[in-house]
């Protein structure tokens, strides 16, 4: 396997699970500093709102961790997931004019937004692949191309006025739990009193298992399957897996559609969340993303990386917002925390190679 | 002897629990070519990166033109007028043929009477002349390094270093990757520097070449120097035989 | 042997200046089709913002030179411009006489710049931080620092001088009565305003001043040299003995530079300071413009002319696009286009060889 095959070190066995697992341990850390500095905040509710919160970068990370593994990188994701919620509402809302019922409008416009989401990709890349133009370049240029597409498209406004129950599904959970009295599953207990309400247990946000599930099948493919096992091997040596047989062209061209699919799926998570679409929806989370997968281990350079990485990183970025929400810390300050953990997760990387069990 | 250029006596490098070099002495006068030989990991490598201030002996001495030094980085060794020629040749891609000669040393001259602007004529008449002397045939030296052949990238990387008056060239590899009129154009080019008196010492696998153009052989084999052979007076098979150690266990 | 290269010249020629050629088909097509698009008063609204995004890019050419790349520009360019107006602002609260506070407020901003710089070039240069990585952490400090300072609302209040300074013009001429040099012909009457221009705007002098230095730089010095060398063989030019994690230190500093100026001339022409926000897309079309100018992101090519005439055509397109009545969101549409038809021209078009040995 790729990845042991990088880190398998004669270990000082202690040092070398610290070093390899700091971005856990600083999450832990993390955790437990705001814990004692907040108010509430290891409650369950807020927990689940650290995962919910975590969605988007985490989703947009995972395409970028397919994307970073073989050495390239995809800006285009924040916009793609712009044109994601775009797309999602401006159809949810054509089929609710239409007359047609929920059931029927939001399922649709969810497929046609995923599938209208794998064509970004796929420009990128052929770009990448068969072009030969630098990942970088290709995808700034796409980033251009979707955020003009999706201005087009919502008419520079955000589009507004979709069926409530997309809105059910972003913010609901999957289990109701009020003590000794009864437990619910999907559907919100209704006609219960006030004290019952406060009582409530609320377990496990709808959105955070519909993308976990995503994120699982494909943290999957990346460890398990052969796919996932050229993607390391493209990384590592493009010229390699080339002389080994792997068609490097169509395997690229398909990571980048994974990457915009993902960033589709982040927009529908949105559209749920929010139910609304606009078109900078993710112009945020875009560095977010790749700051998320870095810090999860992955280099620049490509050949290194994983789905459990990019999980812990966006779970500490996460943790940064929900926290200084907690602490009233003014929100601007989390680009500098975000900014210094970055740097320091590279430093980590460089001067501790060891650490991280990619040591000479 | 006095007019030795370079002379290492004892020279030894080990990494962790492993012995690269093995008190190694070699010696080396002006005008000479020395082929170093060996099988990979035979320490020829680890043997000239001493030499060219790459790492620190653990024991042993250089002496460079009759005094010893101590070479603590590259920089060092070039300074003494020690140039090495590594595989990759460090030439800058994008740059001309003269800007690669002067790189690092570019020479300028006053714009409007206080800036110093890159004196692109002066450059390319001082290269002309050191390629010419060399008889090398580079069409337009304003050609950038990447049109350029690996022969001629070769040719100059060599007069880079002759320019900048090389007291001691040593060569990785330098007729590896190229086709066979290109390594006849190297090697001609080994032997005029031999005409004006500077040393070499050559690393290479490719026997013909070895024998084509040096004067001595240093064959090494795990860390130590086994044979030393006047080329004239040896053939390739006695030299393999060295290399791989049949040569000790026959005579033994 | 037949030379290879022979055919291949005029494909070589037209595809290494496509750029300047692409602009001026832009220019006839857009004066044909869109009206008023050949004003003066048009060419003026183009060259100021024009002189924003060319300094921008001027900094951003010699960091894409080296082979590197900065992503902070944006934001150092609204941490600077915050900076600057609150020093001028609170100066001139405090009864400081007014060209004092322009003074110092420029220099401030100036200085206030050269902070990420160095830390950037600390980070790529010493401690050997990728620089896409560097960058964008430091994109997030300015904007943070930024955004802290300005309470996340513009900056205003400056000095009413200010305002008036950048937008002079170095000369002014009233069509058959007057022509002035930097000040405004006196006893104008209001029905002159009309008919008034002005001739070479101020700030955009000094940018071009700015430029055609930088051009020098890159071109013509020892600097220039090992900015190309660095960016075409690190290694190369770390065992021609330069100094590589110095001049890399520079050069970072001076993208830096140009952010701070670029931010300084902005607040004065608009007479306030404000953060960057997301999707203010500075460093898009920065970088998009040294890339269609010609530059390779992998370091080794690139000009500061080529750069400018990059923002020219981003510029003419947003501007062409304006009078012609298209929504603006499609300059990032086309902007993308652009961007992508200029790296795959590079791909394709064939190096001027030179004939064999």
């Amino acid at each position: 396997m790729p990845e042991n095959f990088l880190t398998a070190r004669r270990g000082r066995g202690g040092t070398l699970w610290l070093g390899r697992n700091w971005a856990f341990l600083f999450l832990l850390l993390e955790v437990a500093a705001f814990a004692l500095l907040g108010s509430r905040f290891l409650s369950l509710e807020n927990l689940q709102n650290i995962f919910v919160a975590c969605l988007p970068v985490l989703l947009l990370g995972m395409g970028q961790t397919f994307v970073i593994i073989t050495g390239g990188i995809d800006l285009s994701v924040g916009f793609v997931m712009g044109l994601g919620t775009v797309i999602c509402a401006k159809f949810m809302f054509l089929f609710q004019a239409a007359g047609l019922p929920p059931s029927l409008s939001i399922p649709l416009a969810v497929l046609i937004c995923l599938a209208v989401g794998l064509v970004p990709g796929f420009v990128n890349g052929t770009l990448v692949a068969r072009l030969k133009v630098p990942p970088f370049l290709a995808t700034f240029g796409m980033y251009g191309i979707a955020y003009g597409v999706s201005e087009l498209v919502s008419g520079n406004t955000p589009i507004s006025e979709l069926p409530a129950e997309a809105g059910y599904i972003g913010n609901e959970y999957i289990l109701y739990i009020i003590p000794r009295k009864l437990v619910s599953l999907i559907l919100r207990p209704q006609d219960v009193s006030k004290l019952e309400l406060q009582n409530m247990w609320t377990i496990l946000p709808t959105v955070v298992v519909i993308a976990f599930a995503f994120v699982l099948i494909f943290a999957f493919v990346l460890r398990r399957t052969p796919f996932g096992q050229h993607n390391y091997a493209i990384g590592g040596s493009m010229d390699a897996a080339l002389r080994a047989g792997i068609n490097v062209p169509r395997h690229l061209t398909r990571v980048y559609v994974i990457s915009s699919f993902f960033a589709s799926l982040s927009g529908v998570m949105y559209v749920f969340r929010y139910v609304t679409g606009r078109a900078d929806a993710g112009s945020s989370r875009m560095l977010d993303a790749v700051v998320a997968v870095v810090i999860g281990g992955a280099s620049l350079y490509g050949g290194t990386g994983s789905v459990k990485g990019t999980i812990v990183g966006a779970l500490i970025i996460a943790t940064l917002e929900t926290g200084m929400v907690n602490l009233g810390v003014p929100s601007h300050n989390r680009y500098i925390a975000i900014g210094v953990i970055l740097v320091i997760a590279v430093l980590i990387d460089q001067f501790f190679p060891e650490l991280v069990g990619r040591g000479e | 002897m006095s007019d030795l250029v370079l002379q290492v006596r004892g020279l030894t490098k080990r990494f962790g629990g492993l012995t690269a070099v093995d008190h190694v002495d070699m010696e080396l006068h002006p005008g000479e070519v020395v082929g170093l030989l060996g099988d990979n990991g035979a320490g020829k490598s680890t043997l000239i990166k001493m030499i060219s201030g790459v790492y620190h002996p653990d024991e042993g001495q250089i002496l460079f033109q009759g005094r010893e030094v101590r070479l603590g980085s590259p920089m060092n060794a070039l300074e003494l007028g020690i140039e090495t020629l590594y595989q990759d040749l460090a030439l800058a891609e994008n740059l001309n043929v003269y800007s690669n000669i002067f790189l690092g040393r570019e020479r300028t001259k006053p714009f409007l009477g206080f800036i110093q602007v890159l004196d692109h004529d002066t450059m390319h008449t001082e290269s002309s002349k050191v390629l010419n002397s060399l008889e090398i045939e580079i069409p337009s030296l304003k050609s950038q390094i990447k049109n350029l052949s690996g022969g001629q990238r070769q040719a100059v990387a060599i007069s880079r270093s002759i320019y900048w008056n090389a007291k001691l060239l040593i060569m990785d590899e330098p007729t590896a990757a190229l086709g066979v009129p290109e390594q006849r154009k190297v090697l001609a080019l080994v032997r005029r520097l031999r005409e004006k008196n500077i040393p070499v010492i050559i690393i290479s696998h490719q026997l013909y070449d070895i024998f084509s153009v040096t004067d001595r052989l240093v064959i090494m084999r795990r860390g130590k120097k086994v044979a030393e052979l006047v080329t004239k007076d040896t053939t390739p098979d006695k030299v393999i035989g060295h290399m791989i150690g049949s040569e000790e266990v026959e005579r033994a | 042997m037949r030379n290879p290269g022979m055919s291949a010249k005029p494909l070589a020629f037209f595809g290494e200046r496509w750029a300047t050629f692409f602009l001026l088909a832009m220019l006839i097509v857009f004066s044909l089709v869109g009206r008023n698009f050949f004003a003066f008063k048009n060419f003026s609204n183009i060259l100021y913002f024009a002189t924003t995004y060319a300094l921008l890019a001027a900094g951003e050419t010699f960091v894409i030179v080296t082979g590197g790349i900065d992503l902070s520009v944006g934001f150092v360019f609204g941490f600077v411009a915050v900076c600057s107006s609150i020093t001028m602002r609170d100066m001139f609260a405090a009864g400081v006489p007014d060209t004092v506070c322009m003074l110092v407020g420029s220099i401030v901003g100036l200085g206030a710049g050269v902070l990420p710089g160095l830390i950037n070039g600390i980070l790529v240069a010493r401690l050997r931080v990728p620089p896409f990585i560097a960058t964008l952490g430091m994109y997030g400090v300015a904007n943070g620092m930024a955004l802290n300072l300005s309470q996340g609302f513009p900056v205003t209040f400056l000095p009413p001088r200010v305002q008036e300074i950048g937008n002079s013009f170095i000369a002014y001429l009233l069509p058959g009565k007057a022509f002035t040099f930097f000040q405004r012909p006196l006893n104008l009457q209001p029905s002159d305003l009309r008919y008034l221009l002005g001739i070479v705007p101020g700030t955009v002098l000094v940018a071009a001043v700015i430029l055609l230095i930088s051009a020098f730089l890159l071109a013509r010095t020892r600097f220039g040299q090992h900015t190309y060398a660095i960016g075409g063989s690190k290694d190369a030019a770390i065992r021609s003995g330069i100094n590589v994690p110095s001049h890399l230190l520079r050069i970072y500093v001076l993208s830096s530079l140009f952010a701070s100026l670029a931010a300084v001339l902005y607040v004065f022409r608009v007479g306030l300071g404000n953060f960057t926000t997301f999707s203010s897309s500075y460093e898009l079309f920065a970088i998009a413009a040294v890339v269609i100018g010609g530059a390779s992101l992998m370091g080794g090519k690139g000009t500061i002319g080529g750069a400018v005439i990059g923002i020219l055509i981003l510029m003419t397109l947003e501007n062409g696009l304006n009078v012609m009545g298209i929504p603006s969101f499609y300059r990032y549409i086309a902007t993308g286009l652009i961007l992508i038809t200029a790296v795959v021209i590079d791909q394709f078009t064939p190096e001027r060889r030179a004939s064999s040995a």
